[in-house]
């Protein structure tokens, strides 16, 4: 970049640094306050069976509200989900130390809550309490069917788990490759029969379909009609595009061209989507720092006092 | 001029997205969305069934599509809530347990005479990808002996009687990618010829809508059709016109349409410019 596009960056920031500094210091933002409410659960005989305290998150313009109070725990997730919102937008403008830690926090955090509840909601209840259920009850998951009796043919699936972990074991590593082995055949098994079904069977069938569709008058749907059309050609000219045991030339050539057309609508149509995809979730994370963050809400929804809370930040709280 | 924009940083069309998106959310500049005929198509499949029925509720999405799909997920909720349907939550992503619960806390703050357990429950998320459909589709007690909280499903007032997922009168499923609307559909909707409807990321739904009709009734394509269910919503149901988060994909059209001009406009005028460049015979 030149200077001149380095001198304009640099007081791009300089003015976010100063709205930043001016909020922090004019205004109440980054902070979750909620409402207590007290829950009580009765026994059939009237005595107080659970008691327990609810906190609902109420909107920023609600904060002075009776019974709403500040949540710290709450307060500091809001500003890490900020600080690490902001790290990640930074990669736009550059690689850098931010985005990189912002990028391992993200992945460190999903492999271990993966795992947490990959243990809990499989390995607890569908494993262990299928071959010991009455010890699992005991200790891991008091709802588990108490009538539930030991099935021992889960040891197998045990015995494969074991078995596919050998592979950290400093000898004996092929032993792993045997459960994998099963793993991949049954997978590939199962999808065979899923894509064959749905994916090949249901959409030949679904594109024999009358060209001429009538109305319920009994005329001719010429919307309708068209749209068959069109579906059957694309169809054809897409399958006789990928098809290369005969030579691309004549009227085969021509209707393969007609298909890289239909292919390339389609991908335009595609590219739209994600467009639309991606604008989505930009718009969701300014909403996030504007609104939940930054409190630049009114407490009106229009334009007027939208712009307005803008300018005047304080307006919003 | 013709230098200044061959060479243009990309970091000022950054800039310029930012500005198109943040200004109309700071403006709350929202348009009026009318129902297409796909729209109307899922909120009839909704609307059409008998107070009681029982609606999988598949939730496969995780926060990194939230902004697209939750408004989905959300009025999927609110609809059947109206409707007084019976909700299955379950999940095939791990992190699709927070979405299950703010789907939930949706019915706990506006609908409180819906009871857990009676009118909702959430089964929780299971690690298998297309394996846990497999099996639920037979014997959804062979996998989900308790629900997410750790209550035994046979002591849950709504689980009696339901021994799987073909119980269900329709299988709603808000899904982001793999595992998702694809497998309920290889696994569920074709061989068991189960109704269901889908919400679906922009990137993902042109490759589900051969699906339609019938093998899907119809699908919610990214945050445009969210917005348009949300309003269909809203007319069969116009108390819901006063919560503000039951507008929430309405209210992301505004930066929609803005930022499309824009991406509109930069193709415009990069092709403007390469075929400038190409008269000049300037090959850089």
């Amino acid at each position: 970049m030149n200077n001149r596009a380095n001198a304009a960056w640099a007081i791009i920031f300089v003015i976010a640094a100063i709205f930043l500094g001016w909020r922090i210091a004019t205004g109440n933002f980054g902070r979750i306050y909620v409402e207590r409410q007290q829950v009580t659960v009765h026994a059939e005989d009237g005595s107080v069976a659970a008691s327990w305290e609810t906190h609902t998150k109420v909107p920023p313009r609600d904060h002075l509200g009776e019974g709403v109070s500040l949540s710290i725990p709450r307060t500091i997730g809001l500003w890490a989900g900020a600080i690490l919102t902001l790290c990640i937008f930074s990669f736009l403008y550059g690689d850098n130390p931010f985005y990189k830690t912002a990028e391992s926090i993200v992945v460190g955090a999903s492999a271990a809550y993966l795992m947490v509840i990959g243990f809990w909601t499989q390995i607890i209840p569908n494993l262990i309490g299928n071959i010991v259920p009455d010890w699992t009850r005991t200790w891991a998951t008091p709802g588990l069917d108490p009538e539930a009796k030991a099935d021992y043919v889960y040891l197998l699936p045990l015995l494969l788990s074991i078995m596919l972990l050998w592979r950290l074991a400093p000898v004996g590593g092929w032993i792993s490759r045997w459960p994998l082995a099963f793993f991949i055949g049954a997978t590939a098994g199962f999808r065979l029969i899923g894509f064959m079904e749905a994916d090949f069977v249901a959409q030949i069938r679904a594109t024999i379909i009358p060209i001429w569709v009538r109305n319920p008058a009994g005329g001719v749907d010429i919307w309708a009609s068209i749209g068959a059309l069109t579906m059957i050609v694309g169809v054809i000219s897409c399958l006789i595009y990928f098809f290369f045991s005969l030579e691309h030339k004549g009227l085969v050539g021509k209707t393969a061209r007609l298909g890289i057309w239909f292919l390339m609508i389609t991908f335009g149509a595609g590219f739209g989507y994600t467009v639309m995809g991606r604008i989505a979730l930009l718009s969701q994370r300014l909403e996030f720092l504007f609104y939940e963050w930054l409190w630049l809400d009114s407490p009106t929804a229009d334009a007027v006092s939208g712009a307005a809370s803008l300018i005047m930040p304080g307006l919003g709280a | 001029m013709y230098e200044f924009l061959k060479t243009l940083d990309r970091r000022w069309v950054f800039l310029l997205m930012f500005l198109a998106v943040a200004t109309p959310i700071l403006l709350k500049v929202t348009f009026p969305e009318k129902p297409s005929a796909m729209v109307m198509d899922v909120f009839q499949a909704i609307e059409g069934l008998p107070e009681g029925s029982k609606v999988l509720m598949a939730w496969d999405f995780d926060p990194a599509s939230r902004g697209e799909l939750e408004p989905m997920a959300s009025a999927f909720t609110r609809h059947c809530a109206e409707k007084k349907l019976k909700m299955y939550y379950m999940a095939l992503w791990p992190l699709a347990v927070p979405m299950i619960q703010d789907s939930i806390r949706i019915l706990e703050r506006e609908y409180p005479h819906l009871e857990y357990g009676r009118d909702y429950m959430n089964l929780g998320y299971k690690p298998g990808n297309e394996g846990v459909i497999k099996v639920v589709i037979t014997n959804i007690r062979k996998l989900y002996t308790t629900d997410h909280y750790g209550t035994g499903v046979e002591t849950i007032p709504m689980m009696s009687g339901v021994t799987s997922v073909q119980a269900m009168d329709l299988i709603i499923n808000v899904s982001a990618g793999d595992p998702g609307t694809k497998q309920w559909v290889q696994y569920v909707a074709t061989p068991f010829n189960k109704r269901m409807v889908a919400g679906a990321t922009g990137v993902q739904a042109p490759q589900l809508y051969p699906y339609i009709p019938a093998q899907l009734v119809g699908i919610l394509g990214a945050i445009k059709a969210a917005a348009e269910y949300e309003q269909a919503v809203i007319d069969g149901y116009p108390h819901l016109a006063k919560i503000a988060t039951a507008k929430e994909g309405l209210r992301r059209m505004g930066p929609q349409l803005v930022g499309h001009v824009l991406v509109v406009l930069l193709v415009i005028l990069a092709n403007v410019i390469y075929f400038i460049g190409r008269r000049r015979g300037d090959t850089r």
